[in-house]
């Protein structure tokens, strides 16, 4: 989206800055709202995942542990690579914070590519299932795994593609409102944590539990 | 305000010389009153969609297995054989005519419509917080109605497991229920992406001196809702979601081990449970029932303090009850299953709740009949639709107690009685306030005023006749009808409530008649009618500062609130109204 | 068989339980009713008197209505009564007794697309051993014929027996998608949710030929989904179950099982 072009067509109000009774602008407000929202969307797939597990007379319902299954080894590295990768979107605010677009740029890159690097193991771990013929339809273990972590994927996809257009196009804005700018990365940056979290509870819960 | 944005409002100024193409300007608009009245207008047409599947459907229940003159024919011969309705068409007009009502027709007129329109206008604002976003939000929410509308041409036709979709049902039904849920995640994310957008817009846009205790009825009534929406709506996508799973990929997060159908085996893995859909589902779908219900008070609101010259009674009490409503109807949605076979503790738990979610319902009925004690009521086309909205709502609010108790609800379950309790809130309740809404706001969407005569026309006989239509439904349930039947005379107990549903289709299709009234009126008045200046309604609130209709950035001058909203017959004033807007006291 | 005629209101009630909820629906009703004209009566009062006319004004200042007050406090004592000294007593009296299971008949009930199965134990008082595999047309419930509890139970379709006066305790399910368990005369109510037994009981005061009724939509054959129910005297019941018991000379099979070796199950 023309970003700069908007900021110049609308004469709203708390676009950039703070409101004075909540303390933050709107892009920041909408993003809490949507993350809330988020809140309830994954909290209703856990709570249906623990339906279905406490309901099934074992677990996972073909036999053995869910470890056995999925490859712990993989699913640590990929915590470690979101963890990171979240460390690096602070840093690519913080570089906007302190004025520094080209840092801004190598943090962001940073953060794009652990987060493909995240995608390109989560896409190794789904062949070895799919070439063992272990499909969503296997059974209801493999239907709640490839649900939450298939949308938990695309919000990573989301995200990459939110980052690659403040990296990219986006950034222009870094010249004409750096201000606004620093807002919209550090909005981004909200979401990746919660995408982040969401990670951190989707890998006990379906790796280790 | 910041340098910032003065800077820009002063930009704006020079841009609004520039005319922008048609397509900007009219198609994809960022402006909030031209998305506000494309929702209006796309739910409006779909509101008399949804309703002519239900003449349709009418046929069939008022004479059985009887070939349906010319439409039947037109309909074709999978849907009508020999112009007599199939089961599984009646099955689709049924869960369409639901699906389109509640998602595609009243939300979007309530909350993507007047919302839309109303809000930002009410609270001095230039537009919602975020523009590019509300327009997102309407061109998801249209292919969302386009590919439901469509799904009547898959094979198989379109979903017909109920507006409720419950599995295993809707899991074995045929490809038109994928279209339904792929169609649903559409609409549900453009709920989502218009609440958001209203939240935000509501607390941080608010005019100079708008306080929360200054904000009109309607808008914290459209505050609570969009909470609602924001919060409710994501479990429900988590649903679909799964639904789309079962039905493309094989899962079984609604089927168990072991189901047989038509005596095959089902080849799944099973050890899903079909009540977790309902639970799911519900927790949405009771949300919803307030998302319907507590814009459409907004709009009474507004209309009974504007039409009765005085005060709105109870304003603060108003307020307490629509956010007590709010949080209440996230902990009631198991009464929707007391038949489930569900253990007493819950059982009795929820209908406790249930109990106690009817009484701020019972204080913003007083405080709305209260508000007429005293005034000077002018009998405008808006006000009779709110008028007759208190005694309509009431008697929907009432009916709701025998289904809320689970003894009772044991016998109503499920019967002709529900159907006639929800229609009682939804259509001559929640509709009619929409209706007061649509010939309140009209002058100021377009600056012509509509014709009170065809106005008057169109209440009287929709109020007469739909009445026809939902009270027979209390003795059709209470003799144990059961509900979405496609040949009632199946049973004995319905042979005997069978000549109520012929009063039922008359009235139906008399309501259906008492339309043309209003859509000629709209057109008419849209081409002719009067012109009106920017406060015809001699209103207090301040969407009537602005002019009418409002330009791109609504009002002329900054708008400056100096007092409460409903001022009206101030002791002491030359005019029986102060406007918000105006200063002096 | 006589067509029975039924009216506008409840149809009649022949369960020993159904009195308590209909005098619920019948309170909650006047309850409803006078609530409703005493509001209205007030409602068009305001309407005739307050309607804009010449000379005429509003008040501004509002009214002190202690008369609300009172009236939204009896709302709610009422609706507590309702709640806790009708509705919730009721329904935990129904819900919290089931029979004892010496004295009642029992059957199992399994609704299918878009037919009623009915299981009834037979002279052993025990139901046969079921499996979903063994469904077939001349099987509906898919019974296990290596059960010896099996061989003397009887199915039918479309057609429930049980006698009067006796406590009948009934488990219903599905095959395949939700019904619901709909007897309207005998105030009884129960969606059958597939992969659950879940139990329903009720005890009939009359003999006679009523009609149970699918009240959970569940496919384009939702509203033919109907069932005779056949409330039995003593006699008529007994009379019925002899002459339905599967014939005895399957009896002898019946020891077959022990000695020779199992046919393969699937």
């Amino acid at each position: 989206m023309a970003e700069a072009a908007a900021h110049h067509e609308s004469p709203i109000p708390y676009m950039v800055q703070p409101h004075p009774v909540t303390g933050i602008p709107n892009g920041k407000f909408g993003i809490w709202l949507f993350l809330a929202s988020e809140v309830m969307l994954f909290g209703a797939l856990f709570s249906s995942y623990v339906l279905i597990r406490t309901g099934a007379p074992h677990w996972p319902p073909e036999g053995g542990l869910t470890s056995e299954i999925v490859n712990v080894p993989l699913g640590t590295l990929n915590t470690a690579v979101l963890i990171t990768s979240s460390i690096t979107m602070v840093l690519s605010w913080a570089s906007c914070k302190m004025g520094s677009l080209p840092r801004f740029k190598l943090w962001m890159a940073a953060t794009i590519g652990l987060a493909s690097v995240f995608l390109v193991i989560k896409y190794f771990e789904y062949k070895h299932k799919f070439d063992l013929g272990h499909f969503p339809s296997h059974d209801n273990f493999y239907a709640i795994y490839f649900t939450l972590t298939g949308l938990h994927g695309l919000h990573i996809i989301g995200g990459i593609i939110v980052n690659t257009f403040l990296l990219t196009a986006g950034s222009k804005m870094w010249t004409t409102d750096p201000e606004h700018f620093t807002n919209r990365v550090e909005n981004a940056g909200l979401y990746w944590h919660f995408v982040d979290l969401v990670w951190i509870f989707l890998f006990p819960s379906l790796y280790l539990l | 305000m910041s340098e910032t944005t003065t800077h820009n409002g002063h930009d704006h100024a020079h841009a609004g010389h520039h005319e922008l193409p048609f397509w900007r300007k009219y198609i994809f608009s960022v402006d909030h009153k031209v998305i506000g009245i494309q929702y209006a207008v796309t739910a409006l047409f779909f509101l008399l969609f949804g309703f002519t599947l239900m003449m349709i459907m009418r046929w069939q229940l008022a004479y059985p297995g009887q070939p349906l003159p010319v439409i039947g024919k037109i309909l074709g011969e999978t849907a009508m054989p020999g112009g007599v309705m199939a089961p599984e068409f009646y099955n689709q007009l049924g869960a369409m005519h639901g699906t389109i009502m509640v998602f595609l027709g009243v939300v979007p007129l309530a909350v993507g419509g007047f919302g839309n329109f109303v809000v930002p206008l009410q609270i001095g604002a230039p537009d919602m917080a975020f523009p590019r976003l509300n327009m997102a939000s309407y061109w998801v929410f249209l292919p969302g109605c386009v590919l439901m509308i469509s799904s009547f041409f898959f094979p198989g036709g379109a979903a017909q497991s109920g507006w409720t979709s419950y599995p295993p049902l809707s899991d074995i039904a045929s490809v038109g229920q994928t279209v339904w849920c792929f169609s649903m995640v559409l609409i549900i994310t453009s709920s989502l992406l218009g609440s958001i957008n209203f939240i935000v817009t509501i607390v941080q846009l608010r005019a100079k001196g708008l306080s929360y205790w200054r904000l009109p009825f309607f808008v914290h009534a459209q505050l609570v809702t969009a909470f609602l929406l924001l919060l409710a709506f994501p479990p429900l996508e988590a649903a679909t979601v799964m639904q789309i799973m079962d039905r493309v990929a094989g899962t079984s997060f609604f089927l168990p081990s072991g189901l047989v159908v038509s005596g095959e085996q089902l080849k799944v893995a099973g050890g899903g449970s079909p009540l977790l859909w309902q639970h799911l589902f519900w927790f949405l779908a009771h949300p919803e029932v307030y998302v319907l219900i507590l814009p459409a008070m907004g709009i009474v609101a507004e209309v009974i303090a504007n039409n009765t010259r005085k005060p709105l009674w109870g304003y603060r009490l108003l307020v307490y009850s629509v956010v007590f409503l709010g949080f209440m109807s996230f902990v009631v949605w198991a009464h929707h299953m007391f038949m489930t076979g569900m253990g007493t503790t819950m059982s009795t738990f929820f209908q406790t709740t249930t109990m106690i979610i009817s009484i701020p319902s019972v204080i913003i009925l007083t405080c709305f009949i209260m508000s007429l004690y005293g005034g000077n009521i002018r009998f405008t086309t808006p006000m009779l639709f709110a008028t007759a909205f208190l005694p309509m709502f009431a008697i929907g609010g009432l009916t709701g107690l025998p289904l809320g108790l689970t003894a009772s609800d044991i016998y109503l379950h499920d019967t002709f009685y529900v159907i006639g309790h929800f229609h009682y809130v939804v259509a001559p309740g929640t509709l009619f306030a929409l209706f007061a809404g649509v010939y309140y706001w009209f002058p100021k969407a377009t600056g012509k005023q509509m014709n009170a005569t065809l106005g008057k026309i169109h209440f009287w006989t929709s109020f007469v006749c739909i009445n026809f239509v939902f009270m027979p439904m209390f003795f059709q349930g209470m003799a144990g009808l059961s509900r979405r039947l496609y040949d009632p005379t199946v049973y004995a107990h319905g042979r005997g409530v069978q000549a109520l549903n012929v009063v039922i289709s008359l009235g139906a299709w008399g309501l259906g008649l008492s339309q043309i009234p209003f859509i000629v009126n709209f057109f008419m008045s849209l081409k002719r009618g009067a012109r009106v200046a920017e406060n015809p309604w001699n209103a207090t609130t301040l969407e009537w500062a602005a002019p009418s209709p409002p330009g791109h950035g609504n009002f002329l001058t900054e708008p400056v609130v100096y007092r409460e909203p409903y001022e009206y017959s101030v002791p002491g004033h030359a005019n029986d109204y102060s406007p918000q807007f105006v200063e002096g006291s | 068989m006589d067509e029975k005629v039924y009216g506008w209101w409840l149809p009649p009630d022949i369960s020993t339980h159904g009195a308590k909820i209909d005098q619920l629906i019948s309170v909650l009703h006047w309850f409803m009713l006078l609530l409703f004209v005493g509001w209205g009566i007030f409602f068009v009062w305001c309407l005739v008197k307050y309607r804009a006319r010449e000379g005429h004004k509003a008040i501004y200042a509002p009214v002190h209505a202690i008369a609300t007050k009172y009236i939204e406090g009896a709302v709610v004592v009422v609706e507590i009564f309702l709640l806790f000294g009708l509705s919730t007593p009721v329904w935990l009296a129904y819900k919290n007794t089931p029979p004892d299971e010496k004295n009642a008949a029992h059957v199992r009930i399994v609704g299918e697309q878009f037919a009623w199965n009915f299981q009834y134990p037979g002279k052993d008082g025990k139901f046969g051993k079921t499996n979903e595999s063994l469904i077939g047309s001349d099987n509906p419930l898919g019974l296990d014929p290596d059960d010896p509890a099996g061989k003397d139970d009887i199915v039918t379709v479309n057609q429930l027996h049980f006698p009067v006066h006796k406590p009948v305790y009934v488990e219903v399910s599905s095959k395949d998608v939700i019904h619901s368990f709909n007897i309207p005369v005998l105030r009884v109510k129960q969606d059958t949710i597939p992969g659950q037994q879940i139990p329903v009981w009720f005890e009939a005061t009359q003999a006679g030929h009523f009609e149970l009724a699918c009240a959970q939509l569940c496919g384009l054959g939702h509203y033919r989904m109907r069932a005779d129910v056949l409330v039995d005297t003593p006699e008529d019941y007994a009379k019925w179950e002899a002459e339905n018991a599967p014939p005895p000379q399957e009896a002898p099979a019946a020891a077959a099982p022990d000695t020779t070796p199992a046919p393969e199950k699937k």
